[in-house]
């Protein structure tokens, strides 16, 4: 859950979302649900020409498994509350599984 | 919403605060609610839209989103699939690629075979994508299918020589 989380904290801002397929879109990070489906608004793609069914799509739904990368804006990240975070989630878990 | 923390737990709202009038201090919430962030509620938005799928077997459809549930099973009215097929090769006076729509109705599409879904800008709607023309459905079938053949031939030696040397491809099966 804790990419989850994270990626809440970067509602609303500027994130490029690498597929699987390599079609890479830019825009604005609007909503992230368990799965990871990432929604995006105001978009550009980047190579815009080889991908013309997307000429005229403003907002996308993107389904979590076909997300190969998103590239961040490094500014909007704090690593070391992250890093933390992950400390923290993984002590828990070693606490449930014990 | 710069103040959101990494934590689950939102802060229980204050019991004191003024309700937000026009010209009042606007207080950003400390977290969105939790339920904003389901597949759900991002499928509510899209509701009634016209929407473009990208499908898994590489099939581009075109419909009005109707219904869904929590699988992003959907439901499409007017649907139409569009083909496409680039000309990648053509000179430079010539379209980049044709394009043609086929009807097919009411469509439900399972979840998985989803790769992705946008809302289509209603004022580009009309015109065809930068470079293409449209063209007539047999022809344009006949150049995708091509195109297909041709595209699936190179990936497969692509996956072959990864192989080769201890690659293991992420998408297989998939044209995506």
């Amino acid at each position: 859950m804790l990419f989850f989380s994270f990626f809440k904290t970067l509602i609303d801002h500027e994130v490029t979302v690498e597929l699987k397929n390599d079609i890479q879109l830019r825009g604005t990070l609007k909503s992230v649900d368990q799965y990871l489906n990432i929604k995006l608004d105001d978009i550009s793609v980047v190579e815009e020409l080889k991908y013309p069914h997307l000429s005229s799509v403003k907002n996308v739904f993107i389904r979590g498994s076909v997300v190969r990368y998103v590239h961040l804006p490094a500014g909007s990240v704090d690593t070391q509350l992250l890093e933390d975070a992950t400390r923290r989630e993984a002590a828990a878990q070693q606490s449930k599984a014990k | 919403m710069e103040n959101l923390s990494i934590a689950d737990n939102a802060p229980p709202p204050q019991g004191g605060q003024p309700p937000m009038g026009p010209g009042g201090p606007a207080q950003p919430p400390p977290q969105l609610p939790p339920q904003m962030f389901t597949t759900a509620a991002q499928l509510l938005d899209l509701t009634d839209k016209k929407l473009m799928l990208s499908l898994r077997d590489g099939r581009k459809l075109i419909g009005i989103l109707r219904s869904w549930d929590q699988f992003a099973n959907l439901a499409l009215q007017s649907t139409t699939e569009r083909i496409f097929a680039p000309q990648p090769d053509a000179p430079a006076d010539q379209p980049r690629g044709y394009f043609a729509d086929v009807p097919h109705g009411l469509f439900l599409v399972r979840g998985e075979n989803v790769l992705l879904l946008g809302e289509i800008d209603l004022d580009k709607d009309d015109d065809p994508p930068p470079g293409y023309e449209r063209g007539e459905l047999a022809m344009v079938k006949k150049l995708a299918e091509e195109r297909k053949t041709l595209d699936k031939a190179r990936e497969k030696r692509r996956l072959k020589k990864l192989t080769s040397i201890g690659f293991e491809g992420e998408n297989l099966g998939d044209i995506v």
